[in-house]
C-alpha cells in the first residue's frame, strides 16, 4: 500500500512547524476532496496533518468585521445567525454546494483549497497540466462542457467548482494566512489564481502557509442580493454557470454593485466592469443586460461549452432580476 | 424496537431496513480472499507483455491471474462461442477491459498491488464514436432485426400531412446502488458455491457450468438479496469467470467487488442509439404511415439487440409500417438490456413523433392518439387479452389537469418560467414463462414456497406471498417465499416485467393442488371439505403436506391474443427562460397491468419508472473521449442521476383490471412500462412550453437555451 504518516496538533504553532519540514505533507481538514484524490492517484502526500483540532472554528463579528475560522464547516457557516442576517449571499452560496453531507464535513479552508472537477485531472492516464505538468491539455479539443470562458491559458482551461469562493469574492472579503513568522492578509480575489503557465498552482497560498480565518466587512448588500446556480440537476452538480449579485439601492439608485460568476474560470471570476457601469444608475433589465454584455468582455469558448456565452449573461440578468425583486 | 406493518408491507423489509438481509459481499467465508482487476487503458489491440513481479512481490499477494498463467477452463477450448473468454487471449477489444486480477489477503493490499502490474500494449485504430459511425459507409452496419412491413413501404411519403425526425439517445449505464461482483469458493472437489448479484441464479449456475464443464448440481449459487441490477445482472459477465478462475487457481475463496468507474464499463448499458422516424396522416389526423429505422450500438466482440423498433409496429391504428433496425459494433463493451430495454429507446423517438405530428395537425396530442387507437393488434391480427387505454388516457388527464393545456407552445407563463404539459404512451409485452415452485404447508398453520426465482428489489417475496395468502386464506405473516438459492425448484431470470405473471402462476397452480389434496385428506378423514387444513392435517396425523408443481407457460386460450401491459405517463414541466433549466413539477403515471396483486410495491414500481424516466429524460448520459475511448464522467458526481430536488409528488393510477387471459391472477407486468414512454413525455412536455423540439436526450439546460 501507499502509506503515509499520520499526525494531529491542537497547536497552529506545530501545524506550521510540521508543514515547513517535510515538502510532501498534506493538511486535512474535512477531506471531502483530498481523500477522492488520494484514492484516485491524483496525489499522494507521504505525511496528512490532521488540522481539525486547531482552535479555528470560530464565527464572530469584531468592529464591523465578521471573522469567520477556517475550520468552521460550510454548514455551520450557512446555518451562522450573522450570516444569515448580514450575509445571506454567503449563505444562499454555501447552501448551493455539494450535498447536505459534504457541507457537513467540508470546512472554508478545504473549500478554498479544493481542486478543480476537470475529468482529465482525475483520470491518471490522460493528459492533464494541472496533475502532470507538461503532459498536455486533455479538455482542449475533448470534453470541455463544463470548462472555462474566461482568462483560460493554452495550457488548461479548467475552472475552480466552489460556490462559496464566488460569494466571498464578490463580498470583498479577505484572507488570513499564517506562516512560521507571524501572519500575512490578502484580498480574497488574489488567493485564486488564473492558471497560465503554472496550472498546477490553483493559488497564491505559499508552501508552509495556513489559512486560518476569513474576514468579511459588513455592507449593506442584504437586502437586495441573489445566488444563481444553473446546472444538469437540483442538487449535487458542479455549476455550469453561477452568479453572485447583491445591489446596494436607495431611491431606486444602485449604490453599489457587486457580482461574481462560477464555473467559468479558473478562479471566482469578479465583474468589476460591470458593477462599475451599474453603479449609479437604475436598477431596470436594460441595465442589467448591458452590464451582462459588458461583463462578457474577452469570453471564448472551447466548443462544446459555446453555450456558456449565452448561458452567462443570461444568468447575470436572471440574478440582478431576483436580487432586485428581493425587499 | 418494534415494527408496525400490514399486510401489503415488503416481506423483507424489516430485513432490509435493520441490516439483516444479506447482500453478496457480505457472506463471511472462512478463509476469504480479494480480488481486484487491473484494466486496459488502451482501447484496443494486444497485450505484449504483462510484468507482475512488483505485485507478486507485494505484501498479501497470492497471486496474479492473466491470460499468461491462463488455468484450465474446459469450456474456453470449444471452438467459437461469443461471450468473452475472459484470461484466454492477448486481445483488447475494448477500453478498461479486465486484463488481470490480483487476489491479495486484504482488499487494501490487493488494490494496491494491482496499480503495480505493468501491461505493455501493441495499440491498434479503434472506433467508439457511435455518431459518426451513423453516416460513415466504411463502419459496418448488422441487421438488428428481420426488417418489418405491413402495406406500403414508406407510405408516409405520399401522405397528405408528412414529417420526417430524427432521435438521438446516448449512453446510459445501469449504476445500482449496489456495485457488481461475486463471492467464489471453488472446492478441491470440483463443487463451487458462489454468493452472487444475479436476476437469476439458475441462468447464473447453466453459465458456471457450461463454462468449467462440471455437472451443474455441483454449482450452488446464493443471491437472496440484490442492490438494484435495472437488467445488468441478467448475465454472467467476464469480470465473475475470472473470480471463480482465481479462486480454482488458489483453491481459496475469492470475493471481488468492482469499483463505480468499472460499473460503467464491465456491466453493460442502455446503448447510444440513432432514430429516423417517418409519419404521415391525413389532415383530419388519421394516420396513414409509418417508417420507423433505428440504429443501436454494439460491440466488436459479442453482439446485443433489443426490441428498439417494436412498439412502432402496433400501438397506432395504421395500414402501412414498415421498420427496420440495424446495430454497429465499436470498440466498447458490450450492452445489455437496460430497464424498459429497447421498447423505452423506441418510445422516445414514437412518441416525440407522434406529438409532433399532433402539432403539425394542429390536434391535442391525446386526442391524437385517442383517433389513432387500434381495436386488434395489426402484426398478429388478434384482439387484446386486456387494453384499457382510452379509460387510462382519461384518468391521467383528469389527474395531471390536461385541461389547463394550451395546444400553443409557450402559452402557459409563469414569471421567469414557461409552463408545458406532455403525455406519452409506454407499451411491453406481458408474455409469461415457465417456474415450478415447492409449496408446504404446516400444521402449525405456516406455508412455506420456495422457487429459484430472483428478487432484485420489485418485492417478488411480498407478490407472491399476497397471491397465497388470498388463495390460501393465510394471513402473510405465516406464509414464507424462498428464493435466491439455485438448489430450489427452477425458475426463469427476473427480466422483461414476467416475474409475477411466471412465478405467480405457479405459486397458483401449487396453492391449488394443496388445497385439493387437503379437500382429499378431509374426505379421508371424514371432515368437512371446508375444513381448516391445520384441523385436516392434525386429524390425519401429518406434519406438513408438500406439492411442487411446473406451471405451464401459458393458458391454452392465449394463442388467440396479444398480451401487454400499457402505461400513459402525464408531465408538467416548468422551464426556465432564460437559464434553459426544466424542471418536472407534476407527474401522473397510470398503469395498466391488470390486478394489482401487491399495491405498494406496484406503486413502488411506477415510481421507480418515473425517477428513472426523469434521469432519462434530462440529466443521465454516459460520455466518452472518442479520442482515448475511455469513459470521462464515470462517478457519481459527474453522471447524473436525479436527485430528490429534482422529483416532484408522483401520483400513480391503477386500471387495476383482470386479465384472466395472461395467468390465473389476472396480472400483467409492470417493471418496464414504468419507464416507457416517460422520455418523451418529458420532451413533449419542454416542447408545448417552449415550442423548442430537443430530439436528443438528455435536455440539459445548455440544449434548450441554444434550440
Amino acid at each position: 500500500m501507499i502509506n503515509f504518516q499520520y499526525v494531529r496538533t491542537s497547536v497552529v504553532k506545530t501545524a506550521l512547524g510540521l508543514i515547513g519540514k517535510d515538502p510532501k505533507a498534506s493538511f486535512i481538514a474535512g477531506g471531502t476532496n483530498l481523500i477522492d484524490l488520494m484514492k484516485r492517484g491524483v496525489t499522494a502526500p507521504d505525511k496528512l496533518i490532521d488540522i481539525n483540532y486547531l482552535p479555528l472554528k470560530k464565527i464572530e463579528e469584531i468592529d464591523h468585521v465578521l471573522h469567520v475560522g477556517a475550520l468552521a464547516s460550510n454548514s455551520e457557516l450557512a446555518e451562522n445567525m450573522i450570516v444569515k442576517d448580514k450575509f445571506p449571499l454567503l449563505m444562499l452560496a454555501l447552501q448551493a454546494g455539494a450535498s447536505a453531507q459534504l457541507r457537513n464535513m467540508a470546512t472554508v479552508g478545504g473549500n478554498m483549497m479544493q481542486r478543480t472537477r476537470c475529468a482529465y485531472f482525475y483520470d491518471t492516464t490522460m493528459p492533464c497540466n494541472k496533475r502532470a505538468p507538461g503532459s498536455g491539455c486533455g479538455a482542449i479539443g475533448g470534453y470541455n462542457r463544463m470548462h472555462a470562458i474566461f482568462g483560460a491559458s493554452e495550457a488548461c482551461i479548467a475552472v475552480h467548482p466552489s460556490d462559496m469562493c464566488v460569494a466571498l469574492v464578490a463580498l470583498d472579503a479577505k484572507v488570513v494566512i499564517a506562516h512560521t513568522k507571524g501572519e500575512r492578509k490578502i484580498n480574497f480575489i488574489d488567493f485564486h489564481r488564473l492558471a497560465g503557465n503554472t496550472p498546477e498552482k490553483d493559488n497564491n497560498l505559499q508552501k508552509g502557509e495556513l489559512i486560518v480565518r476569513l474576514e468579511i466587512p459588513l455592507n449593506n448588500l442584504n437586502k437586495n442580493f441573489h445566488y444563481l446556480k444553473v446546472r444538469d440537476r437540483s442538487s449535487y452538480a458542479f455549476a455550469l454557470v453561477s452568479v453572485a449579485a447583491a445591489l446596494d439601492i436607495q431611491n431606486n439608485i444602485i449604490h453599489t454593485a457587486r457580482l461574481a460568476m462560477g464555473g467559468v474560470a479558473h478562479k471566482p471570476w469578479r465583474l468589476i466592469a460591470a458593477e462599475n457601469f451599474l453603479k449609479g444608475k437604475n436598477p431596470t433589465v436594460a441595465n442589467f443586460e448591458e452590464a451582462a454584455k459588458i461583463a462578457m468582455n474577452g469570453a471564448k469558448g472551447f466548443g462544446e461549452n459555446d453555450f456558456k456565452l449565452k448561458m452567462a449573461p443570461n444568468s447575470i440578468i436572471e440574478a440582478l432580476t431576483v436580487a432586485k425583486a428581493k425587499s | 424496537m418494534e415494527f408496525f406493518v400490514d399486510e401489503n408491507d415488503r416481506v423483507d423489509g424489516i430485513a432490509k431496513v435493520t441490516g439483516k438481509a444479506k447482500f453478496f459481499a457480505e457472506y463471511e467465508v472462512p478463509g476469504l480472499t480479494y480480488g481486484v482487476l487491473v484494466t486496459s487503458t488502451v482501447t484496443k489491440g494486444k497485450i505484449t507483455a504483462i510484468d507482475s513481479k512488483a505485485a507478486s512481490n507485494a505484501p498479501g499477494v497470492l497471486a496474479v491471474v492473466s491470460h499468461l498463467n491462463k488455468p484450465s477452463v474446459a469450456g474456453y477450448e470449444q471452438e467459437g462461442g461469443s461471450p468473452m473468454k475472459i484470461f484466454y487471449t492477448d486481445q483488447i477489444f475494448y477500453n478498461g477491459q479486465p486484463l488481470a486480477i490480483v487476489v491479495a489477503d486484504t482488499f487494501e493490499r490487493a488494490t494496491y498491488a494491482a496499480t503495480l502490474v505493468q501491461v505493455s500494449y501493441a495499440k491498434e485504430d479503434f472506433n467508439t464514436d457511435f455518431e459518426k459511425s451513423i453516416s460513415d459507409s466504411t463502419v459496418k452496419k448488422l441487421q438488428g432485426q428481420t426488417p418489418y412491413k405491413r402495406g406500403i413501404e414508406d407510405a408516409y411519403k405520399t401522405a397528405e400531412v408528412q414529417l420526417e425526425q430524427k432521435y438521438h439517445l446516448p449512453v446510459e449505464t445501469h449504476n445500482p446502488m449496489e456495485l457488481h461482483g461475486i463471492i467464489a469458493d471453488w472446492r478441491p472437489n470440483d463443487q463451487v458455491t458462489v454468493y452472487a448479484k444475479t436476476q437469476g441464479v439458475k441462468a447464473t449456475q447453466n453459465t458456471i457450468a457450461n463454462v468449467f464443464k462440471i455437472p451443474v448440481d455441483k454449482v450452488q449459487v446464493n443471491s437472496e438479496f440484490v442492490g438494484g441490477a435495472f437488467g445488468m445482472a441478467l448475465r454472467t459477465w467476464p469480470l465473475e469467470i475470472a473470480t471463480i478462475i482465481a479462486s480454482k487457481h488458489l483453491a481459496k475463496p475469492v470475493k471481488l467487488v468492482i469499483t463505480r468507474d468499472q460499473m460503467f464499463t464491465m456491466v453493460g448499458n442502455r446503448p447510444a442509439s440513432y432514430q429516423k422516424i417517418g409519419i404521415g396522416a391525413t389532415k383530419d389526423g388519421k394516420l396513414t404511415g409509418i417508417t420507423h429505422t433505428a440504429f443501436g450500438q454494439s460491440a466488436t466482440y459479442e453482439n446485443f439487440t433489443e426490441g428498439v423498433v417494436n412498439m412502432s409496429k402496433f400501438m397506432y391504428q395504421c395500414e402501412n409500417v414498415n421498420t427496420n433496425y440495424y446495430v454497429i459494433p465499436l470498440d466498447m463493451g458490450v450492452p445489455i438490456w437496460m430497464r424498459g430495454p429497447g421498447e423505452a429507446t423506441g418510445a422516445f423517438a414514437l412518441e416525440s413523433a407522434i406529438d409532433e405530428m399532433a402539432h403539425a395537425l394542429d390536434m391535442d396530442p391525446l386526442e391524437f392518439r385517442i383517433k389513432n387507437d387500434p381495436e386488434i393488434d395489426q402484426v398478429q391480427k388478434r384482439p387484446f387479452s386486456s387494453k384499457y387505454i382510452k379509460e387510462a388516457y382519461k384518468l391521467g388527464a383528469d389527474k395531471i389537469g390536461w385541461n389547463e393545456r394550451k395546444n400553443k407552445p409557450g402559452s402557459i407563463v409563469d414569471g421567469a418560467w414557461q409552463i408545458g404539459y406532455g403525455v406519452s404512451v409506454g407499451v411491453f409485452g406481458a408474455g409469461r414463462g415457465r417456474a415450478t415452485v415447492k409449496g408446504i404447508l404446516k400444521a402449525d398453520g405456516s406455508l412455506v414456497l420456495q422457487s429459484a426465482a430472483s428478487d432484485i428489489g420489485p418485492g417478488t417475496g411480498t407478490g407472491m406471498t399476497l397471491i397465497a395468502s388470498k388463495l390460501m386464506n393465510i394471513p402473510v405473516g405465516k406464509i414464507t417465499f424462498e428464493l435466491g438459492d439455485s438448489s430450489l425448484p427452477p425458475a426463469p431470470s427476473q427480466g422483461g416485467s414476467a416475474t409475477l405473471s411466471t412465478v405467480g402462476s405457479a405459486v397458483n397452480d401449487v396453492c391449488v393442488a394443496l388445497k385439493a389434496t387437503i379437500v382429499e385428506l378431509a374426505a379421508n378423514a371424514n371432515m368437512d371439505a371446508t375444513a381448516n387444513f391445520v384441523d385436516v392435517l392434525k386429524k390425519n396425523n401429518l406434519a406438513m403436506i408438500e406439492k411442487t408443481i411446473q406451471s405451464s407457460q401459458n393458458n391454452p386460450e392465449a394463442k388467440n391474443y396479444s398480451m401487454y401491459s400499457f402505461s400513459i405517463h402525464f408531465v408538467q414541466v416548468r422551464v426556465h427562460q432564460l437559464t434553459g433549466v426544466v424542471k418536472v413539477s407534476k407527474i401522473v403515471s397510470v398503469g395498466d397491468a391488470g390486478t394489482i396483486v401487491s399495491p405498494k410495491t406496484a406503486r413502488s414500481q411506477m415510481v421507480g419508472g418515473a425517477v428513472g424516466g426523469i434521469g432519462m429524460a434530462l440529466t443521465e448520459e454516459a460520455l466518452l473521449d472518442h479520442r482515448y475511448g475511455r469513459y470521462i464522467n464515470n462517478n457519481f458526481a459527474d453522471y447524473h442521476v436525479p436527485v430528490h430536488a429534482d422529483v416532484p409528488e408522483i401520483d400513480v393510477i391503477f386500471i387495476n383490471k383482470p386479465d384472466l387471459i395472461v395467468n390465473p391472477m389476472g396480472a400483467k407486468g409492470m417493471g418496464e412500462i414504468a419507464l416507457i414512454g416517460f422520455s418523451a413525455a418529458v420532451a413533449n412536455a419542454v416542447f408545448n412550453a417552449t415550442g423548442k423540439r430537443i430530439r436528443t436526450l438528455p435536455i440539459t439546460p445548455d440544449k434548450v437555451l441554444e434550440a
